[in-house]
């Protein structure tokens, strides 16, 4: 992880842009005429961190490759609310086919370009953490294994938010979903299932997998672009909160996205050929409540005796990921 | 039959025909706050302007910015637009700025005055000067006294257009800056440069020229209006038993004659009498002149010293001593008797009966100074009341065009209020003449620290200006407070929070999911597209500055 390095300007490298920075300093989504991969129009709901981390990446993307470009899509919100037929929002070569193929269709059209000698096209698949961590799984995995040309892409919201908020493999513990309703002895999702889809990523030795959040653009860019400096099967997980979904503020968003970062629930690092290179630090570090409290998904765990067992359980998994990726400086961690 | 292909049969469309902006309860909107440091301000700066300004740099490159004079002259001539003095101030304000500073409450406060001397230093090295007025509106207006209070009501009254004659008793203008602050704190090479570039823009002054009695002064000189400024040149007297041969003298005069390099003796062990600003000026001054003992005795705590906490400080630095709940209940010649004090349950101080002896060659009383008001004895109209003069909102003393203003009238004693009143009072001269009434300018609403997103701003501590080491603060008049250079100045200017004022992040911009926020280019802001932005309200979370608000739309 290198954020662009930058002489002390008000806000550093935090903000999207800085009118004291030079030109070639400041992120892609400052840039006025920035691809909006993903235009005006589209029907995401209030405040979507999937709206905003698709066009954030496809727009690192596109400078990265020269605006020499190709998207998959895998069925979900993005594709739902993106392509209303005859509409669409996307201002890129985009293709759909269904929710568990992307992977595939993405090989499919590198191996395409490869043939062709297009070379010079480069190819990204995308889908939510459905069409990647569980229908599409296969798919990448295949897609992994085979080191196919590609950067894989998933927005992960936690849940199959199109369909109505079900569990997914993605889903937290103690996160209320549809399918995980807040009830019984253990309200929420189960502690102990699921999938960490950028370790399992790293178990194929790909070139590149890398995390990131929507609260982080620069690294985020910096993520994508330093992907398309690889060949061969790369993997980004964003995390992108859902107000819907999540039973948040459509404005706290990012807010959100950074509480996961700073509490250690989503460490976001970067690796090479299984091995990680580099995680972004906690810089403000803070309790799991602060991030859990914004959100009605974990409301039940602040009613009662056993809920506030069930965010020290919560605590303890972000207080591991700290540990076991390094997340705080060496004497805040020694402390 | 269609043209189009299999199982087509809607041409493709854009989803800009989709006009998501219906969806919206609430609307972005960008404000334009208070920031905390300008309501401070007791000269009026708009401190956040030039800090914006400066934040640019040196450099002769305009880069974005659009047309005009370097960014620190730039920065400089703001501050000229309210407050005429930046290198004085940069160096004796105490900084209320600061104080109000939301970036205090993240690490620490910006090192606002340490900017502003910067600036002011600049502009003396540079040569930088003030344009005359462009049209002379024929009025004639005459200040009485050279202190920052005059001097700013002339400066401000010149640049309306008004002629303006300055009259001071002293020999040199300057006021209390030249016979109250020690030269350790206000060089005298930067009190003249900024006084001569406020004379350079056509200010008559006559020095050496006491004004007895004002209606006079006025009828002879053909004056419309005046603006007196005489300030509070007296120094309070206490009664002291005293002995035939203890020497007693009081501050004001003591750092009068310390000014005009003919200091008093004081002997080698010197005592001041009091709390205040005045009381560590003159024990500094003592220690610089020879005493090997000064000791400031207050009849109160440290917590109630009127002082301010950094002149403390720097005396303690240079070896003055405190003595706390004391005070002074008789004097002889090389001896005090000094009765100790206890506070009451209202924080009063009351005698306890307990008596020390403190070795003392002389006494200076630093009790807090009157103004003489003799040249308004006789003036109809004009109240004067616990020494000072009343004066209206728009600081006119009862009497029709006599306006007054800094120590003289009921206000905080301290050069940036004078600089202030003086601004004020030339607004309201100039409106006066003009037979109309000075519209005081709308107020913003304060920008207040819960309003920044702080996430955004990196971390940055505050730049510590050099200090002239001790063994030489107390053998030399020199500057004890050094300046800041080029590359620190600017990065104490960067560390500008910005608070309740766009400053072009395009943090909105780069964060709305809706792609509803518009870029208008450098110096132009942004711009909502209410076709399409669904007010998620993201763009008012992530504003660094907390410049933007959500607001219920009309339903």
């Amino acid at each position: 992880m290198a954020p662009t390095p930058v002489k002390f300007y008000q806000t550093g490298s935090f903000a999207a842009g800085n009118r004291l920075l030079a030109e070639d300093l400041r992120s892609v989504q400052s840039d006025p005429a920035r691809t909006n991969s993903l235009n005006c129009g589209h029907r995401a709901c209030q405040g979507c961190g999937e709206a905003l981390g698709a066009r954030y990446a496809l727009d690192a993307a596109m400078r990265a490759a020269g605006r020499q470009l190709i998207a998959v899509n895998a069925t979900g919100c993005l594709e739902v609310f993106s392509t209303p037929y005859p509409e669409t929002s996307w201002q890129i070569a985009w293709i759909h086919s269904l929710f568990g193929n992307a992977p595939a269709v993405a090989t499919g059209i590198a191996a395409a370009m490869r043939a062709k000698g297009r070379t010079d096209v480069r190819v990204v698949g995308q889908g939510g953490d459905g069409g990647t961590v569980d229908i599409g799984f296969a798919c990448l995995s295949g897609m992994f294994e085979r080191n196919d040309d590609v950067l894989f892409i998933c927005y992960d919201n936690e849940a199959y938010m199109n369909t109505g908020v079900q569990r997914s493999g993605a889903t937290p513990p103690a996160a209320r979903t549809a399918t995980t309703p807040a009830v019984g002895p253990e309200p929420g999702n189960v502690f102990g299932q699921g999938k960490n889809a950028p370790l399992i990523a790293m178990a194929h030795q790909i070139p590149y997998v890398a995390t990131a959040t929507v609260a982080g653009l620069r690294d985020l860019e910096y993520k994508v672009r330093r992907a398309m400096d690889f060949r061969g099967a790369r993997y980004l997980h964003v995390l992108v909160p859902c107000p819907l979904g999540w039973g948040s503020a459509s404005g706290d968003t990012i807010k959100i996205a950074r509480l996961a970062e700073q509490t250690g629930l989503f460490p976001v690092f970067e690796a090479e050929h299984g091995e990680v290179t580099a995680v972004s630090l906690i810089r403000r570090q803070a309790p799991v409540e602060d991030y859990l409290r914004l959100q009605s998904r974990y409301a039940h765990l602040f009613k009662s005796e056993a809920g506030t067992q069930t965010i020290a359980r919560l605590q303890a998994i972000a207080d591991r990921n700290i540990a076991r990726f390094g997340l705080l400086r060496e004497e805040e961690s020694a402390s | 039959m269609s043209d189009k292909p299999f199982a087509i049969t809607l041409d493709v469309g854009s989803s800009l025909a989709n006009k998501t902006g219906s969806w919206r309860t609430e609307r972005p909107v960008y404000l334009d706050l208070m920031p905390p440091c300008n309501h401070a301000c007791p000269a009026g700066e708009n401190i956040q302007q030039w800090l914006y300004h400066a934040e640019d740099g040196g450099s002769a490159d305009q880069g974005g910015r659009p047309p005009g004079p370097p960014a620190y002259e730039q920065a400089w001539r703001q501050i000229m637009a309210d407050n005429p003095l930046p290198a004085i101030m940069g160096r004796v304000c105490y900084r209320p700025c600061e104080t109000a500073c939301n970036r205090g409450q993240l690490d620490s406060a910006v090192g606002i005055n340490s900017v502003e001397r910067f600036l002011g230093d600049q502009a003396i090295s540079a040569g930088w000067t003030m344009p005359a007025p462009a049209a002379a509106s024929g009025q004639r207006v005459l200040v009485v006294g050279a202190g920052p209070s005059g001097l700013s009501a002339a400066y401000h009254l010149t640049q309306l257009g008004h002629q303006v004659t300055i009259m001071d008793s002293g020999p040199q203008p300057g006021g209390m800056m030249r016979y109250g602050i020690p030269a350790y704190r206000l060089p005298r090479d930067v009190l003249a440069a900024e006084i001569d570039r406020i004379l350079a823009m056509g200010v008559e002054l006559k020095a050496g020229h006491a004004v007895t009695d004002i209606r006079a002064e006025m009828r002879d000189g053909r004056f419309d209006a005046a603006f007196l400024a005489v300030g509070a040149q007296i120094g309070k007297r206490a009664y002291i038993p005293a002995g035939d041969s203890a020497r007693i003298l009081d501050a004001v005069t003591f750092l009068h004659q310390a000014g005009d390099g003919e200091p008093p003796q004081l002997g080698r062990r010197v005592v001041v009498y009091g709390g205040g600003n005045t009381a560590m000026d003159a024990a500094r001054t003592a220690r610089r002149l020879g005493a090997s003992d000064a000791v400031v005795v207050y009849r109160r705590t440290r917590a109630q010293m009127p002082a301010h906490d950094i002149e403390v400080e720097e005396a303690t630095e240079e070896g003055v001593r405190m003595e706390w709940l004391s005070t002074i209940a008789r004097a002889d010649a090389g001896a005090l008797t000094i009765e100790k004090m206890k506070l009451d349950e209202t924080g009063f101080p009351q005698p306890t009966g307990e008596f020390e002896t403190l070795a003392a060659d002389s006494v200076v009383l630093a009790l807090g100074q009157q103004a003489s008001l003799s040249l308004l004895d006789g003036v109809p109209g004009v109240e004067i009341a616990d020494g000072t003069v009343k004066v209206g909102p728009d600081l006119m003393t009862g009497y029709p065009g006599i306006f007054a203003g800094g120590d003289m009238v009921p206000a905080e004693r301290t050069v940036t209020v004078a600089i202030g009143h003086g601004k004020k009072a030339a607004r309201h001269i100039d409106a006066w003449l003009r037979n109309s009434a000075w519209p005081p300018p709308e107020q913003h609403q304060l920008a207040d620290f819960d309003g920044l997103n702080t996430w955004y701003y990196s971390d940055a501590p505050a730049t510590v200006r050099p200090q002239l080491e001790v063994a030489r603060r107390i053998s030399t008049f020199d500057e004890v407070t050094g300046g800041l250079d080029e590359s620190n100045a600017l990065y104490e200017a960067r560390r500008c929070l910005s608070c309740g004022n766009c400053f072009e992040c395009d943090n909105c911009y780069g964060v709305c999911p809706d792609n509803a926020v518009i870029k208008l280019g450098p110096g132009h802001r942004y711009a909502v597209d209410l076709d399409y932005c669904k007010g998620c309200g993201i763009c008012a979370s992530e504003c660094p500055c907390g410049a933007i608000e959500m607001q219920p739309e009309q339903i």
